[in-house]
């Protein structure tokens, strides 16, 4: 691949005047020797899987090998048909999608790992509803695949994509920041404001973690408390919907407590760590000491 | 690059509950297969880290033994892989162990057929990707995604460059390279990936050359690819 950064990846789309899609649809058939059209008839169907998973999901029993979980989706479909959502109807409808997958793939049914089982459920459930409501073509789906791999092939090649190296947010956080890149150019973004996606998506997903770039309660606060929003309504869809949460509320209070106290005080509002020591983080609080406020 | 390509991201199809635990695991159990040549008739499994401690809730040994039965990732009949191999006369037995390994998906296999015996190691590093670390005691690193020869010879000089001109010759390009030997003038192995699979017949000439022992494919494409 032509690409190791996002940056590169944004630079190469206009470089060429491509999409992202369409550069990883060039590298990817550079890089395996097989031609465009077979690369884009494997995604095909691959997205055919997709589909197929959201149907079982929301028709048929889920539940998993272990039964600790099964018809989540069902419960949340069905609640979309009876309520108004929180979320709105849209949103639900991605919601119980994705859930329809995680459960197809708790039940030891077939999936497409996006990047991983554990995440199987975020892309189908955002692209298969985005589908329905804008009235897209496969083909325009499978070209969000396209960008959503391109992305996610930079954030596994420089981070992690798997829970037992990099914690459950490297799964499904790395699936979020896919989906809500692709989405972006799905719906005619530019690959910049495709990469912004991906910025704000991962950053709302590191966890418990707190790290106020220059101790201010500014970035990346601000844009967790808009992506908070949207998960509180999606908690109360699903709790409304008859979603249960399986370990107690109350013990997941004491989790928060022993994570939090496990975690490094470089990661506790100390900003010593997270986004405020990255390299812009870093660069903005030494123009704040400096004075040269913007 | 640990990830080579767009469907090492989006994919593989498989069958759940997890990439790194059913989808890598099949893969580390076909790539154990391909090592050995045929179906194993004894396997030994350890499993360390995650994958000793998680490895019964999520099929993790149901996975093993159908990529061992040479099952792709997303074959329906992995849930039922114990039951196959029982059937088929396959002996195996799974142990844990708590010695640290590199990678948390880690996991050793020692499988034998009447006339050959592998002892593989790999870890299973995300999204349904694998990494092997050690075959036979041999440290050599691959992740299967290309077509790759793996080639137990003897150390001496100019066999690496006996072996790359004949695949050069053959307009066979070299993707990756690594080997390892148990000592000057010992046994060494020698692991090729290959940007295209390799014809048969390729291999058999490889097999002329003085001082190659056996010779592996190992190619974990998809049918129909």
């Amino acid at each position: 691949m032509r690409f190791r950064t996002l940056k590169q990846l944004a630079e190469l789309c206009n470089a060429e005047g491509k999409t992202i899609a369409e550069i990883m649809l060039a590298d990817q058939s550079q890089e395996s020797g097989k031609s465009a059209d077979y690369v884009f008839e494997k995604m095909r169907a691959y997205y055919q899987i997709m589909k197929d998973a959201v149907a079982k999901g929301l028709t048929e029993d889920t539940t998993s090998r272990s039964g600790l979980t099964g018809k989540d989706a069902q419960r949340v479909a069905s609640y979309l048909t009876t309520t108004e959502a929180s979320l709105g109807e849209e949103a639900c409808k991605a919601m119980a999608y994705a859930l329809a997958v995680s459960e197809v793939n708790a039940s030891m049914g077939r999936i497409i790992a996006t990047p991983t089982a554990g995440s199987c459920g975020i892309i189908p459930g955002v692209f298969i509803s985005s589908q329905q409501r804008f009235g897209w073509d496969d083909d325009h789906m499978v070209n969000g695949l396209l960008s959503a791999g391109a992305i996610g092939y930079v954030i596994a090649n420089n981070s992690f994509v798997s829970g037992a190296e990099g914690g459950c947010q490297a799964e499904v956080g790395s699936a979020i920041g896919m989906a809500a890149g692709a989405l972006v150019e799905l719906r005619g973004g530019t690959p910049e404001q495709a990469m912004h996606a991906v910025g704000l998506a991962l950053k709302n997903t590191l966890g418990l973690i707190c790290d106020p770039v220059g101790g201010l309660v500014e970035i990346p606060c601000i844009v967790r408390n808009g992506f908070g929003a949207v998960n509180a309504m999606a908690a109360a869809d699903m709790a409304l919907a008859g979603v249960r949460s399986v370990i107690p509320s109350d013990e997941v209070v004491q989790v928060m407590y022993e994570v939090g106290t496990a975690m490094p005080e470089k990661h506790r509002e100390t900003a010593k760590g997270g986004l405020a020591q990255t390299p812009t983080g870093q660069q903005i609080m030494k123009e704040l000491n400096l004075g040269k406020k913007r | 690059m640990r990830f080579k390509d767009v469907f090492s991201i989006i994919g593989p199809s498989m069958i759940g509950p997890s990439s790194s635990h059913t989808a890598g695991a099949v893969r580390l159990g076909r790539v154990a297969r391909q090592l050995l040549g045929e179906l194993p008739s004894k396997a030994e499994i350890t499993l360390y880290g995650s994958f000793a401690d998680t490895y019964k809730g999520h099929g993790t040994d149901l996975a093993l033994i159908g990529g061992l039965l040479d099952f792709e990732t997303d074959d329906p009949r992995i849930p039922t892989a114990a039951e196959e191999a029982e059937s088929l006369g396959v002996e195996i037995a799974f142990r844990t162990s708590k010695d640290k390994a590199d990678h948390p998906n880690t996991v050793r296999f020692r499988i034998s057929s009447a006339g050959a015996e592998v002892v593989m190691t790999g870890a299973s590093i995300g999204g349904g990707n694998v990494e092997i670390v050690n075959v036979n005691d041999f440290d050599v690193k691959f992740t299967a995604v290309y077509p790759t020869l793996v080639i137990s010879h003897h150390d001496r000089p100019g066999m690496i460059a006996d072996i790359t001109t004949l695949l050069g010759r053959n307009q066979i390009n070299i993707g990756f390279m690594d080997l390892d030997r148990k000592g000057r003038d010992r046994e060494a192995m020698t692991v090729i990936e290959t940007d295209a699979a390799l014809p048969d017949t390729i291999v058999q000439e490889l097999l002329q050359l003085s001082m190659i022992t056996t010779i592996r494919k190992v190619d974990l494409a998809e049918r129909g690819d």
